[in-house]
């Protein structure tokens, strides 16, 4: 006896397709990843150099696979200026931090909260005196005015002619962070009995951490990668910092000293990457129309 | 040092607002305008000596025969505006400023301009892990100390193991000695394309979405749309990221750091061409009369940056 | 034109299903609401007919035009976004006259144009003008004089009346319906208003969560919504949704027991838990001895020519309207009945309205 036949089941109605795109669309797409190849290709390339040489057997100029091998960061410690000079950074760049953070902090709340005849004025001549009386244009004044004080090769000159450049940018950011600030916190500490120099500690500062922090990051970075003023100012190959040394890896034969030079230029960088992405992760990348933050 | 300028925006337009009467209690701080000053001396002292007082010694030093050595060194001359006729109409002069001028049109106004437009306008819709590469990556130019950017670019564009000639097959070219002043102008694209891109990025997602999109409806298509919602939108800023980083390109002495000047002079921007004149060459007087010029071109660059930004903000 | 959407579903990029198989027909001419609270989907929905989003799945017809992947700019439709949009650079001139200008039309036609458009709308004085100089119903009617310049066969509004202030808002309102009525273009606008909906629309769309939840007119979504959603969501006064348990022909509710109402005859059975809708405006005060809803009068909230009052029951309170002159004391005791014909049931499990003239 045969079965009556099942009827089939009836098929689910297929999932809607989404509609296919156009074909001007595909060509924006085609092209944009064009561009996109293109431009990503252009800047990694120079520096996948950085990455490979100081692990390659015998670092050429080329970009090979690297051996992973870490013998040539054994140079770092035979060459007797490398490691000493990434020292002198440091130095030069906490100081000049210091230095920088607290007159300008100092400035920047004056200014802030006091209304000096001229106040805006100055902010604004300031900005324009720090953007044309740069280091290069002013190389040769300043050497000769260290000459004349008898800074030249000492730290503390360096330091100082780094922060006068600095200065004025870093008073305007704070001072813009400060202005943000409503002034109730300083007003109910001064009627507690605190002085300017304690509500400007433990009032206003706190609360504009994210500007102080600009400002350090900023001026460190600055000082860590600046050439031409110790380049200029120092005479003593010991007391040079990195970003000079980096400069005088030769060997005998006047041939570059690529082991030494590409675990160097690796080492140095890292600082500065590092305080990158930890700054613009916490902060966000701010941009004030003109400042490496 | 790098020159910066950082005119915070917002700033400028709460100045103004408080300028306009806006309330701001006069002092808050309780500071007085004694201690004010006092707190603002040390900042002001500092700039005082180390930036305003060299520009004005400047214009004393070119005025004199002044040298680092020898008797010049210890008896300078007063020899008049000597100096500066010398170096307006020499030729070495002439040279570097007419290749700083190369420099900064080609890399700067052109290059970073347009690259940074470019990137910021096409990344704006990608999605988030194509933009966080690409925009990490181009900081990373960015970031990088020089001296560290110098190398790898001698690397990059070596003449025996160099990946460009590895990628084009042109084994052999050396493009630093044949064409110093292209190759400059493509690293220095290279180098500073960042800002460009940042500040692009900004400004264009301050364009309301709404006119674009109005535009779009009407039919406009990309290209249109770009000629009548956001150039007319971003004008301002254009004008701003200009100026800037024609002053920093203007200033900029990494050059140095590659090719010293070579070869024979031929890729010395004016920061190099002072460097050399100054201290091989030991013509400080001279010298000090083209940073004269200089500050005078920086001068002039600056105070339209300003202008323009105060105009703005009003 | 007539619009219509199929199956429209739209998933946004981490998940968020803004529209879920959405399907709608607008008829050609028609001056349709899409209303719902913020993030039912309603912007989305209209970005998706203008083109400016597109649809995860289904199909968008214009006409009888399948539009579904056509450029916004080919589709014949002009949007006026909440914030206008007009270019700040151009005159209101050159403002109106620019889908002329993409379109190619020439100079002195363009500007024949644009000026007449804009004597239409009243705007002639201020032609030279830009958009900044213009008070915010200038800039409204400036947006949508550009918007009819284009000539299309579908208008798109979002939210076009809630960047204009109270006053200005009635005048405006009043203003476009009297366009639309005169232009005859079919024009779908977006509302969070109901107010606004009610008043403007020839149909309105009630959605929530992606979905449409009720079309109708205004009258069939004010006085049968159908749902608890539509109910609570339709009328300046909130609609009164009390627990009731069916008996019989009758149901206990607020404590008294109300005739079911002739809609809902035999489509309830005794123990059926219902929710119970009534509005404020449709109760009334019970005279002499008849059986009505009795609660103690806690708030009276004067609204101008009637009073809002809040009665304590001993479930939910209970919200009447009153006339003026008529308002009772407070922790005096009310008794009220519905007005016949406007009592609502509702399912207690899922909020569907009980009703004959519903499958």
């Amino acid at each position: 006896m045969t079965s009556p036949p099942t009827p089939p089941a009836p098929t689910p109605p297929a999932p809607p397709r989404p509609p296919t795109p156009s074909p001007r669309a595909v060509v924006r797409r085609i092209g944009f990843y064009v561009l996109v190849g293109l431009v990503t290709t252009f800047f990694a390339l120079p520096m996948l150099w950085l990455v490979t040489a100081p692990f390659s057997a015998r670092p050429g100029f080329s970009v090979d696979w690297p051996d992973f091998t870490l013998a040539n960061f054994r140079s770092l410690t035979e060459s007797t200026d490398a490691l000493p000079s990434l020292y002198n950074s440091a130095v030069l760049s906490l100081w000049t931090m210091a230095v920088t953070v607290i007159a300008a902090a100092l400035a920047a709340y004056a200014l802030s909260r006091v209304r000096i005849p001229g106040r805006d004025g100055l902010l604004y001549l300031l900005l324009l005196l720090s953007s044309v009386i740069t280091g290069t244009a002013a190389m040769v004044p300043i050497f000769q005015l260290m000459f004349t004080l008898h800074l030249l090769d000492k730290d503390v000159g360096v330091v100082l002619v780094l922060t006068g450049g600095l200065l004025p940018a870093a008073i305007f950011i704070l001072k813009d962070f400060m202005d943000g600030m409503p002034r109730s916190q300083e007003e109910s500490a001064r009627v507690f009995g605190a002085g300017p120099l304690r509500v400007l500690g433990n009032v206003v500062l706190p609360n504009v951490r994210p500007g102080l922090a600009t400002i350090a990051v900023w001026a460190v970075v600055q000082v860590w990668g600046n050439f031409l003023m110790p380049f200029l100012l120092y005479r003593s190959p010991e007391k040079q910092p990195a970003a000079v040394t980096l400069n005088t890896f030769y060997t005998q034969g006047g041939q570059p000293d690529l082991a030494l030079i590409s675990t160097f230029s690796l080492l140095y960088s890292v600082p500065v990457v590092i305080m990158f992405l930890f700054v613009s992760r916490r902060y966000g990348f701010r941009f004030h129309g003109g400042v490496k933050a | 040092m790098r020159p910066t300028s950082a005119p915070a925006e917002a700033a400028a337009i709460r100045d103004a607002a408080a300028a306009a009467g806006a309330a701001t209690p006069a002092d808050a701080s309780g500071l007085g305008r004694r201690r004010a000053l006092t707190f603002v001396a040390p900042a002001l002292l500092l700039i005082a000596v180390f930036l305003i007082l060299p520009a004005l010694w400047t214009l004393y030093l070119g005025l004199t025969n002044y040298r680092l050595t020898g008797l010049e060194a210890a008896h300078p001359r007063f020899i008049g505006a000597d100096n500066y006729t010398n170096a307006l109409r020499d030729r070495e002069f002439h040279d570097a400023l007419g290749r700083t001028l190369l420099f900064v049109f080609g890399s700067a106004i052109i290059g970073q301009n347009l690259l940074g437009f470019a990137l910021a306008w096409s990344l704006r819709s990608a999605r988030r892990w194509v933009r966080g590469t690409v925009e990490t990556l181009v900081l990373m130019a960015w970031i990088l100390p020089g001296a560290v950017v110098a190398w790898l670019w001698i690397a990059f564009l070596d003449d025996q193991g160099g990946t460009l000639n590895a990628i084009l097959h042109t084994p052999g070219s050396d493009w630093w000695f044949d064409h110093p002043m292209g190759a400059l102008i493509v690293f220095n694209i290279w180098r500073g394309t960042a800002f460009s891109m940042m500040l692009f990025g900004a400004a264009l997602s301050s364009v309301p979405p709404s006119q674009l999109e109005s535009a779009r409806l009407a039919g406009a298509s990309g290209p249109q749309q770009l000629r009548d919602v956001v150039f007319p939108a971003i004008r301002g800023h254009l004008l701003t990221n200009t100026l800037l980083i024609s002053l920093w390109t203007f200033n900029d002495f990494t050059p140095y750091l590659i090719t010293k000047g070579e070869p024979h002079g031929a890729s010395a921007v004016l920061p190099v061409y002072i460097y050399l004149t100054a201290l091989p060459g030991e013509r400080l007087g001279f010298a000090s009369a083209i940073s004269l010029i200089m500050l005078l071109i920086n001068l002039v660059l600056a105070l339209v940056y300003v202008g323009v930004l105060r105009r703005r903000s009003a | 034109m007539k619009v219509v959407v199929e199956e429209i579903t739209k998933v946004f990029e981490g998940g968020v299903r803004a529209l879920d198989g959405l399907s709608l027909d607008i008829a050609d001419g028609e001056f349709f609401a899409l209303l719902g609270p913020s993030g039912c989907g309603k912007t989305t929905l209209l970005r998706t007919i203008a083109g400016l989003e597109t649809a995860t799945s289904g199909r968008i017809f214009i006409g009888d035009r399948d539009v579904t992947r056509l450029e916004p700019g080919k589709r014949d439709v002009a949007m006026v976004f909440q914030d206008y949009a007009l270019f700040p650079h151009m005159t209101v001139a050159d403002n109106i006259a620019y889908p002329l200008r993409i379109k190619k039309v020439g100079r002195t036609e363009r500007r024949a144009r644009a000026a007449e458009t804009g004597a239409g709308l009243s705007l002639a004085e201020y032609m030279r003008r830009r958009p900044a100089q213009l008070s915010g119903g200038q800039q409204q009617r400036v947006a949508l004089a550009r918007a009819m310049a284009a000539q299309p066969t579908v208008f798109l509004l979002d939210e076009p009346l809630s960047n204009l202030d109270a006053r200005l808002r009635l005048e405006a309102r009043t203003f476009l319906k009297k366009l639309q009525h005169d232009l005859g273009v079919t024009t779908v606008f977006v509302t969070h208003d109901q107010a606004e909906a009610l008043a403007l629309a020839d149909r309105i769309a009630v959605m929530a969560d992606g979905g449409i939840e009720q079309v109708g007119t205004a009258r069939e979504v004010f006085q049968r919504p159908a749902n608890v959603f539509v109910a609570g969501f339709i009328g300046s006064t909130p609609m009164n949704l009390l627990p009731g348990r069916c008996a019989g022909d009758a149901i206990d509710v607020g404590g008294v027991r109300l005739p079911v109402p002739e809609t809902a005859t035999g489509l309830v059975a005794t123990g059926d838990e219902v929710i119970v809708g009534i509005r404020p405006e449709y109760l009334a005060e019970a005279n002499g001895d008849q059986q009505g809803i009795e609660g103690r009068v806690s708030i009276v909230e004067n609204l101008g020519t009637s009073s809002l009052v809040t009665l304590a029951t001993a479930g939910p309170n209970v919200q009447v309207t009153v006339l003026e002159g008529r308002e009772p004391e407070p922790g005096a005791t009310l008794r009220v009945i519905p007005r016949p014909g406007r009592m609502l049931i509702y399912r207690a499990a899922g909020g569907e309205l009980v009703d004959a003239g519903r499958s």
